[in-house]
């Protein structure tokens, strides 16, 4: 089942790098063929906002007593580790694109600063996930972290709007709603983000299992030292 | 629980008012476990615990508010003379500096009031952790190995307040590895071991018998 | 109201550790004086570049200064396990969270001052707009404080935690390294009317961080 929907995935990404390569036309504003690059830094940017949403509701469903399952917090670490990667491989293909398009790898302005800062706050979750020994050490500080880190998500995505920024405004939607972009370009986004959101369930899923496994262990080895030190205590003889 | 290994599991215990509980058994049975359930410093995982006539899962900080719990550590503030930490325990309960004045002379350590916590040695360290749990006016105290480090002294001003706290009303659980000093001052004892409460015969004493006012099943 | 006299209590404890260990006057406020000099060191001792650097520079120093206040305000706590200790006292997590953080803040106050005259001599700044300035302070002051605190507490009893709180808490301060600047840089070049919206988000920013702690701290303390 996971394999298949690995195959279908791969097709998927398939199909959208020969329309991307080859079908599309260059554009001369946009760093001509470097513009084939929003076909990978928009979904990226994409799947990273939707795995750290997915981190923030996991979190929320872990600290509400109602729906709490070790399940969330294992998902909510596993969409955070992808997210991270997503989020750097956007700025360094927003670089690469930068640098044709803009004449400079790097700007200052409100979108790349916000994506810079979201790529930090969510390392400093990973390295806070990494010093709970136990789950139920882990548990409340992440979830907490990873609600307080999502703030930066939304300001990110707005930042384009709310400030002037170098960063162009949104390529499907500008503010006042109307579509920018059409025929072969558009079907190759969409098909873009449809594969690359593919791509994050099947890492995620992948992730998830491996925490799961990870979790087992642990608790095992805590058990055995447990059950070693009970052993090697004398018990003695309750007086009836 | 200790990951899915339960530290603390059939323990049905009731403890009355004016009751000195002795909890013994082996190390690593459960006994500090038990007093730092009932300080409310330990989640329950399964059954129910009312500690002063508050339900534990509930209202956790009232019962905090009205327990004691004197062990090895005096969580205390180095920096801090000895009369300053005093007195915040005081006032953390809502308690004054005159509360934690008399405390302090109770158990003796009115002499270095003004000394940094972290200079004392630990029978005076002890003493100090006895001083906050009165000037808290707590009704339940837990003393976990109270004996340990206490000089001869120490130890008369220890059972001093272990008796008369009982006297008032208040109620007393100690974990401890001296049986025969602690023999004198129980009412009652159980043994724990492996995580489970036995009781033990009592000796000659009769316990008292107001009604419950504490009651542990976990 | 017996919220906010815990809280007093608190503050009052961990201000009188802080008068008598004066860890915050002997070795952070130094610190935060070196760091001043080791960015004049890093331009190039070039004085125009900072002089107009200047507030930039001075809230990077205190920043910098944070970390080590939060960090000392929960080592205190370590020693003796009066953590659990705050837990046993009964004391409302909202208070104690308060406690802590008035407690910081006052302290970095105290070193803004002291930083803030190093960084007038050193890098020859002329000061205007003494209102903004403090208006933008306090307020930037507050919401740093807080968020330390409760990234502080977060961290409280985990491993690597005096490594971690400065990850932590860096990246989640940005809006308070920028609105500060900004204002002070509008508040020093005379157009201090500039600075309002700065010190809005600053006073925001604080509202949110002092808001989020308060309802946290609690929960969070009760960790391990």
């Amino acid at each position: 089942m996971k394999r298949l929907f690995l195959a279908l995935t791969v097709v998927a990404i398939g199909v959208t790098v020969v329309f991307a390569l080859w079908v599309t036309p260059p554009r001369p504003n946009q760093g001509f063929d470097a513009v084939r690059l929003l076909y990978l830094h928009v979904p990226t940017a994409w799947v990273a906002y939707l795995a750290f949403g997915v981190t923030a509701l996991a979190s929320l469903l872990w600290l509400v007593p109602r729906t709490r399952d070790t399940a969330w917090d294992l998902l909510a670490g596993a969409s955070a580790e992808v997210g991270v990667v997503f989020t750097g491989l956007t700025l360094m293909l927003g670089a690469l694109w930068g640098k044709p398009a803009w004449g400079t790898w790097w700007e200052w302005d409100a979108r790349l600063t916000t994506t810079a800062i979201l790529f930090f706050l969510y390392l400093g979750y990973l390295a806070l996930r990494r010093t709970g020994a136990t789950a139920d050490e882990r548990g409340k500080r992440c979830a907490i972290a990873a609600l307080i880190a999502f703030a930066d998500v939304p300001i990110s995505y707005l930042s384009v709007t709310w400030w002037q920024t170098l960063h162009q405004q949104g390529t499907v939607f500008n503010a006042d709603r109307h579509v920018l972009i059409s025929g072969s370009m558009a079907f190759t986004l969409i098909a873009a983000v449809v594969s690359f959101t593919m791509l994050y369930g099947y890492l995620v899923l992948e992730r998830f299992e491996l925490a799961r496994l990870e979790e087992g262990r642990e608790a095992r080895e805590l058990e055995r030292a447990i059950a070693e030190r009970v052993r090697a205590e004398p018990t003695e003889v309750v007086p009836a | 629980m200790l990951g899915r290994f339960p530290a603390l599991a059939g323990a049905d215990l009731d403890v009355e008012a004016g009751e000195v509980l002795l909890l013994s058994g082996p190390n690593g049975a459960g006994k500090t476990t038990l007093l730092r359930l009932c300080a409310g410093l330990l989640p329950l995982r399964a059954g129910e615990a009312e500690v002063l006539g508050v339900d534990l899962t509930v209202e956790p900080r009232r019962v905090r508010r009205a327990v004691a719990l004197v062990g090895h550590e005096t969580f205390c503030y180095d920096d801090l003379t000895v009369a300053e930490n005093v007195r915040f325990a005081a006032r953390s309960t809502g308690h004054g500096v005159a509360d934690a004045d008399e405390a302090l002379a109770r158990v003796g350590l009115q002499r270095v009031a003004n000394v940094a916590h972290g200079r004392l040695s630990q029978g005076q360290r002890r003493r100090l952790s006895l001083a906050n749990a009165l000037a808290r006016k707590a009704r339940l105290l837990l003393l976990d190995e109270p004996h340990a480090g206490l000089d001869e002294h120490g130890r008369e001003v220890l059972e001093d307040i272990v008796r008369s706290a009982a006297a008032d009303g208040c109620t007393v659980m100690l974990a401890s590895h001296e049986l025969d000093l602690a023999r004198r001052l129980a009412t009652r004892e159980v043994r724990i071991v492996a995580g489970q409460v036995h009781a033990v015969p009592a000796p000659t004493r009769v316990a008292p018998e107001p009604e419950p006012e504490l009651g542990a099943h976990a | 109201m017996s919220f906010l006299r815990d809280a007093l209590l608190v503050a009052g404890k961990d201000l009188r550790i802080e008068r008598r260990s004066r860890v915050a006057l002997q070795q952070i406020v130094p610190f935060g004086a070196i760091v001043v000099m080791l960015f004049a060191f890093a331009l190039d001792s070039d004085r125009v570049l900072l002089h107009q650097a200047a507030p930039g520079l001075f809230w990077a120093a205190v920043l910098l200064a944070v970390l080590l206040a939060v960090g000392r305000s929960f080592s205190i706590e370590e020693a003796n396990r009066a953590r659990d200790g705050l837990r046993l006292s009964g004391l409302d997590g909202g208070s104690i969270f308060l406690g802590k953080a008035a407690a910081v803040a006052l302290e970095l106050f105290l070193l803004e001052l002291i930083v803030g005259a190093a960084v007038v001599v050193l890098y020859d700044v002329t000061v205007r707009g003494v209102v903004v300035l403090l208006c933008s302070a306090v307020a930037a002051t507050i919401g740093l404080a807080a968020t330390g605190t409760v990234y502080g507490v977060l961290a409280g009893g985990l491993r690597a935690r005096e490594t971690l709180v400065p990850l932590l808490v860096l990246p989640a301060v940005t809006p308070v390294m920028l609105g500060a600047t900004r204002s002070f840089q509008a508040a020093l070049a005379g157009t201090p009317g500039d600075a309002w919206p700065w010190v809005q988000l600053l006073a925001a920013f604080a509202v949110l961080a002092v808001t989020a702690g308060t309802v946290a701290f609690g929960p969070l303390l009760e960790e391990a």
